[in-house]
């Protein structure tokens, strides 16, 4: 017996499963493209000088990003120096301290924080750094990313020590250790790995921010001589060269993007093969 | 947390109680937890007290202003709302049923194998910077829907004012357009978590009624998730409204409302991100603070909204990821 709209249901239904296929198609197409034209527009012009030299003016061609990329390792740098501990130590309170109530409140607003845009932390560092310290300035910038970085890390670190089973706190704790040791020594070297994860996809992520670095670290064709100078970022120099009408610069920032996408991708990538470890939830 | 206490209290008759590190970790970790509330005071303050000056001047005038003139020193926030709002909305009409669709593709639909390099492609795709979309957007974009898909909008729709006047290229519809690729994979991957976390048996009594495949999702899990798929939308929102770098690359920074999507637009994160370096004068500076203010408050209602709605849908196995 066949219903006498069977035909039309399962016509709905290979139509449905197309679209929905089509969908997806539809989704990777301009990851792909991205990485097509990254590639063809970027691959060319990197060369040894582009690692090495500092930006040339305008109508000279050649030079490279060798200031903007160490500027970003900077930026970096300090980024982790304040966001990591914090964002780990807050992470060990609300895995292995905190009570449900506090805890919920502090992942609600970690995860408004995280929703904040980027460019308003820009100002809120601008106000809080920039202007205090008469100029834009290295410092302003790697406080600002790691301000971003803080959230990050924190809801990571809480999530996989909860992963590290009881009976190894239980134990260790009978043993006599004291509790900060137990939980230094132990939950936190079993749960490394998940943690240098969530440190390592934080990095990624705040990699690639432009916006909030534009008012603080601002930018600099030179090199930096301190942390008080202002200092030039790769992501910073690919917009400033983008949306400038010299074609010399607009090769540049497609170098500048292949260079910062690799970096992103090479951390992603690694995280990959960190995570194929047992204290991973499996997807 | 109960046991954790008669621990506690059994470690004070112990030796190790005597270990001074306890009291003084639990402290740092506690304070070091606390930072995040004063994160989001900070961020609060800084921009209320950068604002003041404008607050005093315009009241809440400054968001129904249209106008924008450093020049005379009057400012409104009207254009760049204006600028947000439409290339929010473009980007959720492209994203959201390009990224259910997919959702469900991952997680009903595709056979298995595809499955995993599937999520690994969409997590990609999350990781490409702003900026580095921008530069796609400003070279590869924008000429090939300046030569070929405006124009043919233009035949096809060109009777709606939406689709009329000069195409540039640069445009508030580009805007959205880029912005909905970056919305597209946080609505995805958060859509796929929530459809992921139907149960099985709403499935198979739905396929034990005789339902197809695409029926099943319907009834039993589209329905069924719809909560949380409208948390997961608002978290694209969110999204959406501040994106900043992609947009300014290539909206085209004009401050006007027009009816045209083809005509250049600006959004709140674009004007500041474009002049707030440029900003002479205490009140023009101020004005850019307000309009982050503006934007502050928008995105932590709509992620405030979004977190509600995901929270209640599925407690706190759904992680939003951004």
């Amino acid at each position: 017996m066949t219903a006498p709209n069977h035909r039309w249901r399962q016509f709905k239904n290979g139509l449905m499963q197309s679209i929905a296929c089509g969908c997806a198609i539809l989704v990777v197409t301009p990851l792909l493209l991205i990485y097509f034209h990254l590639i063809r527009y970027g691959l060319s012009s990197l060369n040894w000088a582009f690692f090495t030299q500092l930006p040339k003016a305008v109508g000279e061609p050649g030079g490279g990003m060798a200031n903007a990329m160490v500027g970003s390792l900077i930026l970096l740098a300090q980024a982790v120096v304040i966001g990591v501990p914090v964002g780990v130590l807050g992470g060990i309170y609300l895995s292995e301290y905190g009570g449900t109530q506090f805890n919920w409140w502090v992942r609600f607003i970690a995860d408004i924080i995280n929703g904040v845009p980027s460019i308003t932390w820009g100002i809120v560092v601008y106000g809080l750094l920039v202007v205090p310290m008469h100029g834009f300035s290295a410092l302003a910038g790697g406080v600002v990313l790691g301000f971003m970085m803080i959230p990050l890390v924190m809801r990571t670190t809480e999530e996989v020590l909860q992963l590290v089973p009881g009976g190894y706190r239980e134990a260790a704790l009978a043993l006599g250790i004291s509790r900060w040791r137990t939980i230094v020594q132990i939950v936190v070297r079993t749960a490394l790995k998940g943690i240098v994860t969530g440190v390592l996809v934080a990095l990624a992520r705040i990699a690639g921010e432009t916006a909030p670095l534009l008012f603080t670290a601002f930018g600099n064709l030179g090199w930096a001589h301190s942390l008080k100078e202002p200092i030039d970022s790769i992501p910073v120099l690919i917009f400033n060269y983008a949306i400038s009408p010299y074609p010399d610069w607009h090769r540049q920032a497609w170098a500048g993007a292949l260079v910062l996408l690799l970096f992103i991708l090479i951390i992603n990538i690694s995280v990959r093969f960190v995570t194929r470890d047992r204290l991973r939830k499996q997807p | 947390m109960s046991e954790m206490a008669v621990t506690q209290n059994d470690l004070r008759v112990a030796p190790a109680a005597r270990a001074p590190g306890d009291e003084v970790f639990k402290w740092l970790t506690l304070v070091m937890a606390l930072s995040i509330f004063a994160l989001i005071i900070l961020i609060g303050w800084e921009l209320f007290e950068g604002s003041k000056v404008a607050l005093h001047r315009f009241g809440w005038h400054f968001l129904v202003t249209k106008d924008w003139d450093p020049v005379n020193e009057k400012f409104g926030a009207l254009v760049f709302i204006y600028g947000t709002l439409v290339t929010s909305a473009i980007a959720l009409l492209i994203a959201v049923p390009i990224s259910i669709a997919t959702a469900v593709y991952l997680t009903e639909l595709a056979p298995l194998w595809l499955r995993q390099p599937l999520v690994i492609f969409i997590e990609l795709l999350a990781a490409v910077p702003s900026v580095i979309l921008g530069v796609w957007g400003i070279f590869v974009m924008i000429p090939f829907l300046r030569d070929h898909v405006f124009p043919l909008l233009q035949k096809w729709f060109g009777f709606l004012p939406l689709f009329q006047g000069p195409i540039y290229g640069v445009s508030m519809l580009a805007g959205g357009i880029i912005v909905s690729i970056m919305c597209i994979p946080i609505i995805t991957s958060v859509s796929r978590e929530i459809l992921r976390s139907v149960p099985g048996l709403q499935r198979e009594a739905a396929y034990a009624l005789g339902a197809t495949r695409w029926e099943v999702t319907r009834i039993a899990v589209l329905s069924y998730a719809k909560k949380g798929l409208y948390g997961a939308v608002i978290l694209g929102l969110g999204r959406a409204l501040g994106e900043t770098m992609a947009v300014t690359m290539v909206i085209g920074n004009t401050p006007q409302i027009v009816a045209s999507l083809f005509a250049p637009g600006y959004t709140l994160a674009s004007v500041i991100a474009n002049e707030f370096t440029e900003a002479t004068g205490r009140v023009y500076l101020s004005a850019l603070f307000e309009l982050g203010l503006v934007l502050l408050g928008v995105t932590v209602l709509v992620n405030i909204g979004a977190q509600l709605l995901l929270k209640t849908f599925a407690g706190p196995t759904v992680k939003p990821q951004h």
